[in-house]
């Protein structure tokens, strides 16, 4: 049997990469080491967050299916940072961890073009530089035009607890053990990474009136642009905060050379997130803090496991006990699962082109984890442009690249290959320089024509999508032709805004910060949906926002037409400094844009880049 | 960039050396060619070496070559730096001998420019350096040492350090929901942090503009009426050290013509022909070009007569100096006092002619520009235009700050403005964005799953 593509891995990246091809009409082969881990959340229980529920919203637009996927299997949702301004707003989602798998796996099973193969893949086959196919680790062969690898935490990966290492997969599941050393072979530089999960608990044995509780929102929210909710807005299930207490403290100080990292281990190599420190590095690093947050959050309707958000440790299993069961509520807590860090392997992600093709290997593709990401959105955003990018490669079409001011995704694939990771990557809002552009509630209208030109955007859903925008247009112009008098004053001064003495238009009205949509709708001829109405108040209240924002953009773009010649010679540049010349080398950058991004090259590099451009 | 390049770095036909320098990856080998102390090539580093610069076999001059190479050099290049004797016949000569075994010669500016380029020094620094060389007066050159030592940028690091702590605990807010326990940035916290920010601009911007004053000099002009003894105060005022005062005419500033030392001060004098020619032709000088002068100058120098009522004209020029700096000098009080005095203000009475009270010109002067707290404080002000006019931009960033906050714009869209700030505090500095805030970020607050 020959496959077009052939996706290695069945996560959250290599689901989107599969359905992606399969969909642009591409014969795929999606090669899992366990069919039933398919589309698995080895770690926390949620789907979403800051900035990852936009990077949801955005696979959604483009035609992904995460989103859609995550609407049918929530347990809790809400929208994060409604205070905080429209451009941070961001669905956060509990997901089940049963219903989510098996709902992504039936999706998979009945897209056309797409086989689904249980094996572990050994080596990816080329020839003159150029994928031919992958070799599996029964020693069977699989030919393709393109591969892709989206391998996880599997490739060599090491489950680490106290003073033991064992050489396994997420849970307990098989790891790659031949792929990245044959990558290596191939002349990939690989990078440890290291990351770890907290401890399960028996939800019956946890006393939860000694913890607050943390609902879901009173109004309904999809993912998707297309979806009607398929949750009832009061079953869904509850979250809870607690803190650790100078007990929890005391044990983990007292035990700190027991954590794998922390002594326990003296071969770590990986490095760990940042932005998700085990509980004992939250302690030594935060010494002087007296409690830390912890979730308690439910990770099924099917069984009784309580994901204990916060807690991640590499403690030995005593010690683990101890630590929990100094928490208030889980004095008698029995531990299901106990907590593991995990090191594994990632290629270093400086190697790879903006179409996520590797420069090394021609039709080489890579996605997610393997990439020094860490996340389920970031991973499945990845699978979703390699997918894409695959196909356009196939067909001999121009690569599929978003910029920085079109999406988070663009954001994050331009961060991973112009500079490279110390840690594993997690989206931030922070990371975006035009956030305001990015928000979740324009994700349609930044990249919906993208989904469509592609054919993962089905042509129905694409006029829904049209409409809204002809909608948002025709809503806008009545908005600012419609003028309001002194005569209406008595209206106003009850909304608690100054009375008029000339007359104005309602989008002008709209632009006072106490005047909300709802109170002007009454003055409209036409009926419109909230989501138009949504555009058409952020539009108005925040245009000088956005116009300084679109500005930004806009000499960004200018850099970004600043094209660096293919071929120059970095070593031809006596005065670059040599930290610089090393990372222009490694990265490469086709734009001065991009190349004033690279960490280490300094303004002063830059000025000796484009004299030496100059000169030619 | 990889050439190698050559100037007399010393001014020239003064003084009773004169240094060449020579900076580059050829710097060596090439005045090797002209150096008759053939153990200069392999010596080590930051040596100095006696020996001839040699044409062919005619001896040039006897001179001292000090070696220093890369990277531990001011422009991190080989420099070479040749001390001759201070003719210009033979300055120059050395310098050609130079160019013609492979030196360029250097433009204005090169050396610094390499040294920025090459990360020796930031822009601020460069800047400094810049101030430094073509520093006129001690404390300037004060100020310009201070700068080329990075105190500027630090005080502009520890400002946008301060910022960045904001921005990390709004940024921490915006990412991390759901940690209750980490301080939420309000709009009043932002408030208060913002306008101590305002206040040390201001101070900084203020302080620098005088900072300047005392680098680049004040334009100045004299005016009054004929016969007040405009020349004769301005000799005085030149005193004896008339090497100073020198004729840069044609040079980039456009209307000055002079310039002129009083103590510290550097006074850039615009058009003196008024003063410079004889009293008969200042007659043609009417009260409508005065008033033009007034408005071009930074100080003028108001010269009435003592012996002599205030004349229409006169009071029309008082009306004008209006919120200027200014000074009025009442000359010839050595005459028989006619002058209905009480309509003036910041006046020094001054005799040209017997050299009576000149210096209280000079102090007048300082108070005025409040430069006598600058002499004896720390010197760290921000001396180049590019700087100041980007801490300008800061105040214009702080100011839509307020603004959205006033208006009530939620968070995200005031942090736009606050970026910026910081942004904009990097560039003066000339560093590059990078995961700086977000180091600061995660070293500030603790939080993950």
């Amino acid at each position: 049997m020959e496959y077009e593509v052939i996706v290695v891995g069945g996560g959250h990246a290599g689901c989107e990469a599969a359905l992606a091809c399969a969909r642009m009409g591409h014969k795929t082969l999606l090669v899992t080491g366990n069919i039933n881990n398919i589309a698995d959340m080895p770690c926390n229980p949620s789907i979403g967050g800051s900035a990852k529920g936009i990077v949801v919203r955005e696979i959604d637009a483009l035609g992904g299916e995460m989103g859609n996927n995550a609407d049918k299997s929530l347990l809790q949702i809400k929208m994060l940072n409604t205070a905080k301004g429209p451009a941070v707003r961001s669905l956060r989602a509990q997901a089940d961890k049963i219903t989510y798998p098996k709902n992504m796996l039936k999706t998979l099973e009945i897209t056309d073009n797409l086989d689904i193969k249980e094996a572990l893949v050994k080596d990816v086959l080329t020839f003159n530089n150029k994928v031919s196919g992958v070799l599996l680790e029964s020693g069977k062969e699989i030919k393709a035009k393109a591969v892709i690898l989206t391998t996880g935490t599997y490739m060599n990966a090491d489950i680490m607890v106290g003073d033991t290492r064992h050489r396994e997969g997420p849970h307990g599941e098989r790891p790659s053990n031949y792929l990245s050393d044959n990558l290596a072979k191939k002349g990939f530089i690989i990078k440890r990474l290291k990351t770890g999960t907290p401890p399960r608990i028996a939800r019956d044995s946890i006393d939860f009136s000694k913890a607050k509780r943390e609902d879901g929102d009173k109004i309904y929210h999809t993912f998707s642009f297309n979806n009607e909710p398929m949750y009832d807005i009061d079953k869904q299930v509850p979250c809870y905060l607690i803190y650790t207490n100078d007990e929890t403290h005391k044990i983990i100080r007292d035990n700190l050379n027991k954590s794998s990292m922390y002594g326990g281990l003296s071969d770590i190599k990986g490095v760990g997130p940042r932005y998700c420190p085990s509980i004992e590095d939250k302690i030594v690093r935060f010494s002087d803090k007296e409690r830390h947050q912890l979730f308690l959050e439910p990770e099924s309707l099917f069984y009784d496991d309580i994901y204990l958000q916060g807690f991640s440790t590499s403690m030995p299993y005593d010690v683990q006990e101890k630590m929990v069961h100094s928490l208030t509520g889980l004095e008698n807590a029995k531990i299901l699962k106990y907590a593991y860090a995990i090191e594994y392997d990632a290629i270093y992600p400086t190697q790879l082109k903006f179409n996520l093709e590797t420069k090394l290997i021609e039709n080489l593709f890579t996605a997610g984890q393997i990439n020094g990401t860490s996340g389920y959105e970031e991973a499945a955003c990845q699978g979703l442009m390699a997918g894409i990018n695959a196909c356009l490669k196939l067909e001999g079409k121009e690569p599929f690249i978003l910029r920085r001011d079109e999406a988070y995704i663009g954001v994050l694939i331009d961060d991973l290959i112009t500079k490279g990771i110390r840690d594993p990557y997690r989206l931030l809002t922070s990371r975006a320089e035009y956030r305001l552009l990015l928000r979740t509630d324009n994700a349609d209208l930044r990249l919906r024509e993208y989904g469509h030109k592609f054919g993962l955007v089905s042509d129905e859903k694409y006029e829904r999508f049209l409409n809204k925008k002809e909608n948002i247009e025709k809503a806008t112009i009545e908005f600012k032709e419609k003028r309001l008098t002194p005569k209406n004053n008595e209206y106003l001064e009850s909304l608690g805004t100054k009375p008029l003495r000339d007359g104005i238009s309602l989008y002008d009205l709209l632009r006072r910060p106490e005047i909300k949509i709802d109170d002007l709708i009454k003055f409209l001829d036409n009926d419109y949906s909230s989501e138009v109405l949504e555009q058409v108040s952020i539009s108005a209240k925040y245009e000088g926002y956005i116009n300084k924002a679109l500005h930004e953009a806009e000499k960004l773009k200018s850099l970004e037409n600043k094209k660096i010649p293919e071929n120059i010679d970095y070593d031809a540049m006596h005065n670059l400094a040599s930290e610089a010349k090393q990372k222009l080398k490694e990265v490469r950058p086709l734009t001065i844009g991009q190349a004033m991004r690279i960490s280490g090259v300094n303004p002063a590099d830059i000025s000796i880049l484009t004299m030496y451009m100059k000169r030619g | 960039m990889e050439d190698t390049i050559a100037a007399i770095s010393t001014a020239q036909g003064v003084g009773a050396i004169s240094i060449i320098r020579v900076s580059g990856p050829e710097a060596i080998q090439i005045v090797s060619k002209i150096f008759s102390n053939k153990k200069f090539y392999d010596a080590p580093s930051h040596t100095i070496h006696y020996g001839y610069i040699m044409d062919g076999d005619e001896k040039i001059d006897e001179v001292l070559v000090t070696i220093m190479r890369s990277p531990k050099t001011f422009t991190k290049e080989d420099i070479v730096e040749i001390n001759a004797h201070g003719g210009i016949m033979t300055t120059d000569k050395i310098l050609e001998l130079l160019l013609v075994n492979g030196c360029r010669l250097a433009e204005p500016g090169e050396f610094t420019k390499r040294a920025f380029l090459n990360g020796r020094i930031d822009l601020t620094e460069a800047e400094g350096v810049m101030d430094l060389i073509n520093s006129k007066t001690d404390i300037s050159r004060k100020i310009a040492l201070n700068q080329v030592g990075g105190k500027v940028s630090n005080m502009i690091s520890r400002l946008r350090d301060e910022l960045a702590g904001i921005i990390a605990n709004i940024e921490v807010n915006i990412d991390y929901p759901e940690y209750e326990d980490i301080e939420e940035m309000t709009i009043e916290k932002i408030n208060s942090n913002l306008s101590e920010l305002e206040d040390k601009i201001d101070k900084i911007l203020k302080e620098s503009k005088n900072g300047e004053v005392l680098t680049h000099g004040i334009k100045t002009v004299i005016i009054g009426k004929p016969n007040v003894g405009k020349s004769s105060l301005l000799n005085r005022l030149i005193g004896e050290d008339k090497a100073i005062v020198t004729d840069i005419r044609g040079t980039t500033r456009d209307s000055v013509e002079a310039t002129l030392r009083v103590d510290n001060l550097i006074l850039n004098l615009i058009d003196t022909a008024g003063i410079r020619k004889t009293d008969d032709v200042v007659e043609s000088i009417g009260v409508d070009k005065s008033l033009k002068l007034i408005d071009e100058a930074d100080l003028i120098l108001f010269v009435v007569n003592y012996n002599e009522k205030l004349s229409d004209e006169d009071l029309v020029i008082l009306d004008r100096l209006k919120g200027k700096n200014y000074i009025t000098i009442v000359n010839k009080t050595d005459l028989e006092k006619k002058i209905d005095d009480d309509k003036l203000s910041n006046v020094v009475y001054v005799s040209a002619l017997n050299d009576k009270n000149i210096d209280e010109i000079g102090n007048k002067i300082k108070k005025l520009f409040n430069l006598e707290k600058i002499e004896t404080t720390d010197l760290t002000y921000l001396t180049s235009a590019r700087s100041q006019s980007i801490l300008r931009k800061v105040l214009g960033s702080v100011k839509a700050v307020r603004k959205g906050i006033e208006e009530n714009y939620p968070i995200d869209m005031v942090e736009i403005d606050l970026k910026d700030i910081w942004n904009l505090l990097g560039e003066i500095i000339g560093e590059s964005y990078d995961e700086e805030l977000l180091d600061q970020l995660f070293s500030r607050f603790c939080v993950g799953k």
